[in-house]
Order: structure tokens, then sequence, then C-alpha cells
């Protein structure tokens, strides 16, 4: 079954992962902009890095057939850096015409403080004014709950957010509500120990629907797995659900609120079946 | 969207890795009771939040175990924030 993988950080994975990525029915990636295991210093950092994600990168996965997508931000860990931030947001409109920009992302809390919920509304604004899509993360672990309330809260005070342009990542069984009750998508992150494993998510999908719902391997430089979304096709066969219900999930969602986005240029797969 | 699964195939396919899990935690528990400790580990928080985990899994005739188990291990939300 073919998939994309909404959320997976390719610039700490190795080309060999594209390829197994490939092979397993892997189409097309988005790649969030995210903590690189350290604070950087400066805005030129961010400047090369999105240099990467926009020209490199795209290139990369195009020798294994995958199409690229990303998201630009500055990320919640280093929102506690007010000034840094600023200059970081001030710059990003540099990229945003850039062919394989989906949006801003991935922005929201990691600790829950107030700095980040500053960086976080000054995002959002960012968003508006170039009417980007928004891919949010939200925290780990004790966090989570409240984190994710808080960026619900921050959303839905400003009334000039439309819910179907926004994707609240990394829920689980107590985030899911929040982010569908009010309209947002929301996705489910397969990660070792901290998130979701691919049973809880199909338990989730069964539990609480399929609309505006994917999943995603979110992986990166940590213990992680970028086969997961297959992981989790595997798990919804064996429990029984159709080709069709579980397509929805894994390639059909993510098309759907991707599209929103003027660059979003996908090229299905030229598949015939059967006897030529 | 429900489960095309019967109680009793989730049963049969789980049943082994559930025993599994089961006993890593015994044996997790077990590592914490004979290692040496300073005295302070029988009232260390976290110990008592696994033991309150452990009777929410005894809970009868409910579905929701795994939300509930999260929101133990959550921080409360605090109303109204935004606004001050």
């Amino acid at each position: 079954m073919y998939f994309i993988d909404p959320h997976v950080h390719m610039i700490s994975r190795t080309t060999d992962d594209y390829e197994r990525m490939t092979r397993m029915g892997c189409v097309a990636i988005s790649e969030p902009a995210f903590w690189a295991g350290y604070d950087r210093g400066s805005v030129e950092s961010f400047r090369d890095y999105f240099r990467q994600l926009t020209e490199f990168e795209p290139t990369r996965a195009g020798w294994s057939g995958i199409q690229h997508f990303t998201w630009l931000c500055i990320n919640a860990k280093e929102a506690e850096n007010i000034e840094l931030s600023r200059e970081v947001i001030k710059m990003i409109p540099e990229f945003l015409d850039r062919p394989n920009v989906l949006g801003i992302g991935e922005i929201g809390l990691n600790k829950n403080t107030m700095n980040e919920s500053t960086i976080f509304q000054e995002h959002m604004e960012l968003a508006l004014r170039f009417n980007q899509l928004i891919l949010i993360h939200t925290p780990h672990l004790q966090d989570k709950y409240k984190g994710t309330h808080m960026i619900v809260d921050m959303l839905r005070a400003d009334s000039r957010i439309q819910p179907h342009r926004v994707l609240v990542d990394h829920v689980e069984e107590h985030t899911v509500r929040l982010a569908k009750d009010h309209g947002f998508w929301c996705a489910m992150t397969l990660y070792p120990t901290t998130k979701c494993t691919p049973a809880r998510a199909a338990d989730i999908i069964e539990r609480f629907g399929d609309d505006r719902i994917m999943v995603n391997s979110a992986g990166d430089w940590g213990p992680s797995n970028p086969l997961a979304v297959p992981d989790f096709i595997q798990e919804m066969r064996k429990r029984g659900h159709s080709e069709e219900k579980i397509k929805k999930v894994v390639y059909d969602n993510p098309i759907q609120f991707f599209s929103q986005s003027k660059n979003f240029k996908f090229k299905p797969p030229q598949v015939t079946y059967g006897p030529a | 969207m429900s489960s095309p699964q019967s109680a009793r195939q989730v049963l049969d396919r789980h049943y082994l890795e559930m025993r599994s899990r089961i006993l890593d935690l015994a044996a997790s528990l077990d590592r914490i009771a004979v290692a040496t400790d300073d005295g302070t580990v029988a009232n260390d928080p976290r110990l008592a939040k696994l033991n309150s985990g452990l009777k929410i899994l005894l809970s009868l005739d409910v579905s929701d175990r795994a939300e509930q188990v999260q929101m133990l291990f959550s921080d409360a939300y605090v109303p109204n924030w935004l606004k001050k």
C-alpha cells in the first residue's frame, strides 16, 4: 500500500532510510523544522537549516522517488530565547515561496512556559499574515495534556484561525478529543516509549473515527523508526480493517489536509494493475 | 468505526504479550524491592503513581483505562491561564 509519512525528520536519517521507505510504499513525506539536539546560536544557523530543508533534502528524497515537503519555524525548545525566535520569525518569509513549503511548523509548546506561548502566538500571526497552514507539536509525557489544552486555548482565542487549516500533532488517548472536537486535524506519532504504539493508534482510530486524523513516524535522530507507518498498516490489517479504511488514514487524509497549501503539487504514483 | 475483532480474537492474539508485560512490571517492582534503598523510595511520588496506575488496570466494566492512565500521569490544566 502506498503511504505518506506526514511528519518525519529526514535530515537526521540516512539515504538508506529513504530507500527502505520507498520499498515499503512511501511516496511522499513532510518534514517539520525541529530541534537539532542543541540550541542554535544565531539566525544564520536557521537560514542554513531552511536551505537544507528546501534545497538539498527534496533532492535527496527524489533519489528514492519520494516527494519531499516541509514546514518552517523555530521549535518550542528554542522558543525560550525570545530575541532569537523573533529574528527567525522575521526571516522565515524569505522561504515561504519555496516550492516544497507547506506552512509553519512544528510550532507548539515544550514545557508550557509563557515564553513558549508568546512565540507560539507570534508564529500563529506569521501563518495568518502569509495564509499558511499550521502544524503543531504538543508536549511529551506529563506536559502533554496541559500543553495541548493551552495550545487549543490560544488557537480558539483568535477568531481568524480556521481549524481545518491546523494540524495538532502527537495526540494520544487523552488529547485526541481536544483536537478533533474543535475541528482541527490531528496526527498520532508512532514512537518508542514516549508516544503511541501502532496498536494504540489503531485503538484510537477505532474509538474516535478516521476523519481528520493521520499517523506518522516522527523519525529523527533519537530512538525512532521511519518505517512505523507500515507497522500501523500491518496492525490494521491484522485486525481485519479494509484496505480502503487504512488507505484513508495513511494516504487520503494527508493529501486532503496538505492540498490546502498552494505548494502541495503532489504527483500520485502511476500504477497499472493486472495483465498488460 | 468499531473494531472488526471479537473480544475472543483480541484475547487470543494478545494474551502472551499481556502476560509478558505483567511479568516485566512484576520484575521491575521486585528489582526496586531488593535494591539498596536509602529509605526515600517508599515515599517517592512516582511509585505512588505507578501503584495508582495498577489500580486503574483492575477497574471493572470500563473501556478507557489507557485514557485514565494518561490523565494520572498528566500535569493539571489551569483554566483561564491565557487571561492572566
